[in-house]
């Protein structure tokens, strides 16, 4: 176990290296014109042009240009030129409401997903399979952006249900934090639900057929035993390993639409509102910190399951 | 087996008992002897209306589409981006309204030969720029996915079929990009190229003197290509590196067969289910990504429409104007559903197994 522990950090921190490497190249080498200008942002003046190039060493080689780079991230130390700010601040900020719109939407998209996978598996073929089915297709064809607009407009703004945007701290009001929420949290999760049901639901279906599930039926146990003992016990699995990295995405930058259509101000917000002044520093900076946080997620998540289940680091002994 | 053909079916929502042999369920007429694999999954399709009819419909959307230049020139007598003057009127019922009201607020649909569906804040055509915008959007997706199928064919044979460290480096490759959640490599890649664009020049040493520039629509073609790469590209290793090993291949090894025609000529028809399988899928959330990039500001510029920026006009004048962001959202929703009903009846029909996971 050690040994796979120590491995699987190894291979975290090689591609975390690798991810810090890809987005400098995608900002400052891939695209064609000078870095400083556009690092710049919209309208910048000769000399701030100049300055940001002495600055970022954009004069130097390519290597000492991406050693700056990461400096200049994990110092603290890079700014926006458009607005002035810290970026690694503004990040932080953003942080505590990315994670409350995460976890809520987390939680829901689970709870439906397994719901409608368990349902829609057990009435396999039936009218109301087919309904459910159909309604999960459309849950994923939806843009996450254009469902959000029309229930912050029709649910929040016309009818007043909701409150139209905003965003209360949980310290502050706990039950005013969740009703701000309750409109970004469904908006995010209705993807996630189509997904989660559909996964969940083929897994059930080919669960139910195993050997040790007749063997259980045999037994005598009954159906709803054999039902939650036998078969949503396997077939989660696959949904839980899912869960974990659908979550790191959604933290690492996935919400960015859902938050930029509720005005959340979280972090994938902040990355969002740079674009239109194609503001450079804070999307390499949340487009590198997200791409870590998702590694990061990922290496937790393969050892805990190492942890759990001995086979899994057993075979990636034998497989390298 | 019988059990899982009855998952396929509670799937596909046909029956899938017409696969047996006629000799073996005692029917007479519609013989399936000798039908080749291609047959029967075209003959499973063909039973699966539901899937058929979201094929046709996803064919009409594209047809809709691609007669835009007819619909503006002969009956609408716009383009996607004419601009009225500030005083120009339009019937509406009987009545002359201004296309965009002193208040600012732009006329509503007309259901009339100009401004079917209303025009936008900048009085444009609503009806022609739908149409334009989802012929950007339809062709941006097709491409895309067109690009995310050959790379990953190539990659995804040359890591397989050679392994070692070719293979290393490639799998490391899709390991990084796959860390990224897609939305966000999209908008870093969206804003980097927005400036300057690409000079391929750059990176072949002047070998292909290509320079795109930075609003062209080649720029989310390929971004939104590679973003899906590795989503293809690992599950075709994974076959061949299983494919490699079969008979067949040593046997055209030991004729003395290139290693690139033993990878195009004998492994590549072998996966080509896969690809198809993939094809739809890989589409509708090209178009996806490309109205979220859009909608965000990082993916088609504009004026040029596409449903992704007419939708983030919409959200914008949603309190006076909901119709601009109801309407490109309602044909977006509709053409990848469409193709997502019809992807799902491909996979059912050719290779109910398989596991198609694409992220958002």
């Amino acid at each position: 176990m050690g040994r796979f522990v120590a491995r699987r950090i190894a291979s975290m921190l090689f591609v975390m290296f690798a991810v810090s490497v890809l987005t400098f190249l995608i900002f400052n080498v891939i695209p064609n014109g000078d870095p400083a200008v556009r690092m710049a942002g919209k309208q910048p003046t000769e000399s701030q042009i100049e300055e940001i190039r002495e600055e970022w060493g954009f004069d130097e080689s390519i290597p000492e240009q991406y050693v700056v780079t990461m400096r200049k991230l994990f110092t603290g130390d890079m700014i926006s030129y458009f607005t002035q700010l810290d970026v690694v601040d503004e990040i932080i900020k953003g942080i505590p409401r990315t994670f409350s719109l995460a976890v809520g939407a987390a939680l829901i998209w689970m709870a439906f997903g397994v719901g409608l996978g368990l349902y829609t598996a057990m009435r396999a073929g039936k009218l109301s399979d087919t309904f459910l089915t159909v309604l999960a297709l459309i849950g994923i064809s939806m843009p996450v952006f254009w469902v959000g607009a029309l229930m912050n407009h029709y649910l929040g703004f016309k009818l007043g249900l909701f409150p139209n945007g905003g965003y209360v701290e949980f310290a502050e009001n706990p039950l005013d934090w969740a009703y701000h929420l309750i409109l970004p949290w469904t908006a995010l999760s209705i993807l996630f639900i189509g997904v989660y049901s559909r996964v969940l639901r083929s897994n059930v279906l080919d669960t139910i057929n195993e050997d040790y599930v007749r063997t259980a039926r045999a037994k005598g146990l009954s159906e709803r035993r054999v039902l939650f003992k036998h078969v949503l016990r396997n077939s989660l699995i696959p949904v839980v390993t899912l869960w974990g990295l659908d979550f790191a995405v959604v933290i690492g930058g996935g919400a960015i639409l859902t938050e930029t259509v509720f005005g959340l101000q979280g972090v994938g917000q902040y990355a969002a509102d740079a674009i239109g002044q194609l503001d450079v520093p804070p999307i390499l900076a949340v487009t590198m910190f997200g791409a870590f946080f998702v590694v990061f997620v990922n290496a937790i998540v393969d050892i805990g399951y190492a942890a759990l289940d001995p086979r899994i680091r057993l075979e990636s002994d034998s497989a390298s | 087996m019988a059990a899982r053909d009855q998952v396929a079916t509670a799937e596909a929502g046909t029956d899938l008992s017409l696969d047996v042999p006629p000799e073996l369920t005692g029917q007479k007429g519609k013989g399936t002897s000798g039908a080749s694999p291609w047959r029967l999954a075209g003959r499973r399709l063909k039973r699966n209306k539901t899937a058929l009819a979201f094929g046709v419909l996803f064919l009409l959307l594209v047809g809709v589409c691609l007669a835009a230049p007819i619909y503006s020139d002969k009956i609408a007598n716009r383009t996607a981006t004419d601009q009225p003057a500030s005083d120009e009127t339009v019937t509406d019922n009987g009545e002359e309204i201004l296309v965009v009201g002193l208040d600012g607020i732009p006329i509503g649909p007309t259901y009339e030969k100009e401004y079917f569906l209303g025009a936008d804040s900048s009085g444009r055509d609503v009806a022609v720029r739908l149409l334009y915008g989802g012929r950007n959007s339809l062709l941006i997706g097709s491409l895309a996915a067109l690009g995310t199928i050959i790379l990953g064919i190539v990659l995804g044979l040359l890591s397989g079929y050679f392994r070692g460290w070719v293979d290393g480096v490639i799998s490391r490759i899709m390991d990084v990009i796959w860390s990224f959640p897609v939305i966000l490599i999209g908008i870093a890649l969206g804003t980097a190229l927005a400036l300057g664009g690409l000079d391929f020049g750059k990176f072949s040493f002047g070998l292909i003197p290509i320079t795109v520039q930075g609003d062209s629509l080649a720029i989310p073609i390929m971004i939104i290509a590679v973003v899906y790469v590795p989503y293809l590209a690992r599950p075709i290793r994974g076959q061949v590196l299983a494919l490699r090993e079969k008979e067949f291949i040593e046997a055209a090894r030991a004729q003395g067969m290139s290693s690139f025609r033993i990878m195009f000529g004998e492994i590549l028809p072998n996966v080509v289910t896969t690809l198809i399988v993939f094809f739809p899928l890989l589409i509708a959330n090209a178009i996806l990504l490309e109205a979220a990039l859009s909608f965000l500001g990082a993916g088609v510029r504009a004026p040029n429409p596409s449903w992704g920026t007419m939708i983030n006009d919409g959200v914008d004048r949603i309190v006076t104007a909901p119709t601009l962001a109801i309407v490109p959202g309602a044909m977006l929703v509709l053409t990848v559903l469409a193709l997502n009903v019809f992807g799902d009846g491909v996979r059912d029909a050719l290779d109910p197994r398989a596991k198609v996971r694409i992220d958002h």
